[in-house]
């Protein structure tokens, strides 16, 4: 976990100087193409080998997998990812795609694979050369994720024959590699489940269909992928059989970013580079929306809209810092298990705000000029429901919170 | 100077806390607590002023009182973010005390220009109010409705926090050369204090009158040593709310953990869980703010009147929510007189206008954001 209030080392110093330094120089510059929101909205190959080609020299240049031991492909450090974030983020670098490569496979690996695997899968997911994506929900397993069907069958000669279906796969169309949940008992719910890396891009005809979906807002994204009879050597399972649902509780915690690990982060850089999901954002839209001869930030009921959403932003930000402060933190898991519903909410309320700010303009989507920001704070708004609906709804989030942190009665 | 990452919040902090947190526990646990101020059920009832002067004289014992005097006037040089843990504590009691209103005073005096006096009456274990609001609740000195004439006060204070409790008053009064702020002796010849019938039996507010009354000048402009006070004040009220707000929720969350309905605890259903979840971000949400609002004052910060305005805003909606679902959650018991969820229900309610309600707040915000609003 990333500690704001610690100060850097002499060796922490020296490596956010080389970070900076780099950074300056190997800038990759104005994209070529209009980059997505996040990661998990890349729709083309173009996009793609444009963020691949970022992720790679980045990783050349050591400031993605710092913390990672060397036989990971990783440089061996600690607390120096949490530093190269900094840097990349400060200066609005490109996203990292790989993003479920770097934020739960990763350390899922780490945390539950063969020392060989990890040796093999590890080096290319950190470069950002085999994008990964993550198989878990599926038709009738959505928040009930212990429920999944899809079933693999030891073929007695030390492999598994997978079938079943998958689905809300961001990055499938491009991924090589899948973590995957799957039952192996059926008689059991949780202690039937156990967990597997397998390949999708090379095995695609050979077992494994993906279908993309198209996403509200128009855009693909995410995919449907189908398994018949994939077959799959034990070595690519982690941790031991019937284990799955642990591994998975690992996976999810750094999902929802509450791991042990920092994850690799960039961004700051997007088609619009001045565009972000902020209070300050949607009150400088405010200053610059007219209506009746006015500025909408002269109008007593917006100005006070605003503030209670600047409020909680601001509120969660300082929340965050506290989270770093152990003397003012009752649980220690109160303030980490929040930031996953409260940021995809934050986001919603921010998005959906600037539309009411800009009014009818709000009606306009990415095709048109004259659009909100061309019309990002629409698109905003759509995908933010992906992030209240993926990785545990907001529901559930409030599930967790109650049960782990409150110590309520479990739902189910 | 900018804001260190951990809030300037160290060992002594800390440690200052939770000697706070034993001490409420010891002295004032809730059945006492409701004992002592909970007596008289009856809406119409007298107002009086319930509360144990041997706590407080013992809470000066332990040199809680001067933590605002500042370091070269004889105070200790704790940080404010130290102070708002003690307060933090204390609202979690809901401790009757003047400590609040004396730190309060502490704040002003910092911010005027000859105010020994005050600080030495502070470290002689005097309490002291604000009396300063109009009959309106306006919490701005600029409208007073004292009047000086000389050193001699004439006129009435409103909603004068603990003013049953405090020994003396730190009155605004308008003067033939701007507003001041003067001590006044609560024993002194020509005060009245007639005591507001108010909600909250965890504290006392009374209408204090002042015919001829003289009283000693410690600073001229009270408007700029208030304004420069007020995240303060605002940082340590949001403190309290937040400790009043962890009391009822986790009260809350041991009686639905306990009673059963459908077979089940009540906790178990969703329609009960998430809002308690809810209240648990907004208690969060208001203790970061309340934290770092006194932060920023430590810091001397530009952003401080910000800071300040954030925290009240948030705490003002937290103290609302957060007293309004225990209520609800508890179901008929919480309903009921004998349940002490009433004595937090009710200080909440007080804390929300105290010192400027959360639409009053979030308007100085938008000033500070997007300038001032046209008349």
């Amino acid at each position: 976990m990333s500690d704001g209030a610690r100060v850097d080392t002499p060796e922490q110093a020296a490596f956010r100087e080389h970070c900076r330094s780099w950074l300056v120089a190997n800038h990759p510059g104005e994209p070529p193409v209009r980059l997505p929101q996040s990661a998990i909205e890349i729709m083309n190959s173009d996009q793609m080998d444009f963020l691949q080609t970022w992720q790679k020299s980045a990783y050349d240049a050591g400031l993605i997998g710092c913390d990672y031991p060397e036989f990971c492909g990783g440089g061996g450090h600690t607390g120096f990812q949490r530093i190269a974030n900094d840097e990349m983020i400060r200066a609005k670098t490109p996203i990292l795609p790989n993003v479920i490569g770097l934020g739960m496979a990763a350390p899922t690996i780490l945390n539950h694979a063969s020392d060989e695997l990890k040796a093999e899968l590890l080096p290319r997911l950190l470069s950002g050369e085999d994008i990964w994506c993550q198989g878990f929900s599926e038709p009738g397993a959505g928040s009930d994720l212990a429920g999944v069907q899809t079933f693999a069958e030891p073929t007695g000669d030390g492999k598994w024959l997978i079938n079943g279906h998958k689905v809300w796969t961001s990055l499938a169309h491009f991924a090589s590699w899948m973590i995957i949940l799957v039952r192996t008992d059926k008689s059991h719910k949780y202690d039937g489940l156990s967990y597997f890396v397998v390949p999708i891009k090379s095995a695609l005809g050979k077992g494994v269909t993906v279908r993309p979906l198209i996403k509200m807002t128009g855009e693909l994204g995410f995919n449907e992928v189908l398994f018949d009879n994939l077959v799959v050597d034990d070595r690519m399972r982690l941790d031991e059989l019937g284990k799955g649902w642990q591994v998975a509780m690992t996976t999810l915690l750094f999902e929802r970013g509450a791991g042990n690990l920092d994850t690799p982060r960039a961004g700051g850089m997007t088609s619009k580079a001045s565009f972000t999901t902020s209070v300050g954002a949607v009150a400088k839209l405010a200053k610059e929306t007219m209506r009746g001869g006015k500025s909408v930030s002269e109008d007593p009921v917006m100005r006070d809209k605003i503030m209670q959403e600047l409020v909680k932003e601001e509120g969660f930000i300082q929340t965050q810092r506290r989270a770093r402060v152990p003397e003012l933190t009752d649980h220690p898991m109160r303030i980490p298990l929040q930031g996953k519903l409260q940021v995809s909410e934050m986001h919603q309320r921010t998005a959906n705000l600037a539309m009411e700010v800009g009014g009818a303009k709000g009606s306009l989507y990415l095709g048109d000029e004259a659009a909100l920001e061309g019309g990002q704070w629409t698109l905003g708004y759509m995908n933010s429901f992906g992030f209240t609906i993926a990785a545990g709804t907001s529901e559930v989030q409030r599930n967790i919170l109650g049960e782990r942190v409150l110590g309520l009665p479990k739902s189910k | 100077m900018a804001q260190p990452k951990n809030f300037g919040y160290d060992a002594d902090a800390a440690a200052l806390k939770s000697q706070a947190e034993k001490f409420f526990n010891d002295r004032l646990p809730v059945d006492q607590l409701h004992a002592l101020v909970a007596h008289d059920s009856t809406p119409e009832r007298e107002p009086v002023v319930d509360w144990k002067p041997e706590i407080w004289t013992e809470m000066v014992e332990l040199g809680w009182s001067i933590l605002t005097v500042p370091e070269d006037k004889g105070g200790l040089g704790l940080p404010l973010v130290a102070v708002a843990g003690l307060i933090e504590a204390q609202g979690k009691a809901a401790c009757p005390s003047p400590l609040l209103e004396t730190l309060n005073v502490g704040l002003v005096l910092s911010h005027c220009d000859q105010a020994d006096a005050g600080f030495e009456a502070i470290l002689e274990g005097k309490s002291v109010a604000l009396a300063f609001a109009d009959q309106h609740g306006s919490y701005e000195p600029s409208t007073t409705q004292v009047k000086a004439d000389g050193d001699v006060l004439s006129g009435t204070a409103y909603f004068v926090q603990e003013a049953g409790k405090v020994d003396a008053l730190l009155v605004a009064a308008q003067s033939g050369q701007g507003i001041n702020w003067y001590w006044v002796d609560k024993s002194a010849a020509g005060v009245a204090v007639q005591q507001d019938a108010i909600i909250d039996l965890t504290r006392d507010q009374a209408t204090v009158s002042f015919d001829q009354v003289s009283g000693l000048k410690l600073g001229s402009d009270a408007c700029a040593a208030f304004a420069a006070a007020q995240p303060a004040i605002a940082a340590l009220l949001a403190a309290d709310v937040a400790g009043a707000g962890e009391w009822l929720l986790q009260t809350t969350v041991e009686y639905v953990s306990v009673r059963k309905q459908f077979d089940r605890p009540l906790g178990f259903f969703q329609g009960v869980k998430h809002p308690l979840v809810n209240v648990m971000l907004a208690i969060d949400e208001t203790k970061s703010l309340a934290y770092n609002a006194a932060c920023a004052y430590d810091c001397d910060e530009p952003n401080t009147p910000k800071a300040g305005h954030l925290a009240k805003a948030s705490a003002a909606d937290t103290a609302d929510f957060s007293a309004s679902r225990a209520v609800q959650m508890h179901g008929g018991i919480g309903f009921t007189w004998e349940c002490y969820v009433h004595l937090y229900f009710k200080r909440q309610m007080h804390s929300k206008a105290l010192y400027g309600d959360a639409m009053w707040h979030r308007a100085k915000l938008a000033d500070i954001v997007f300038g001032p609003a046209a008349a």
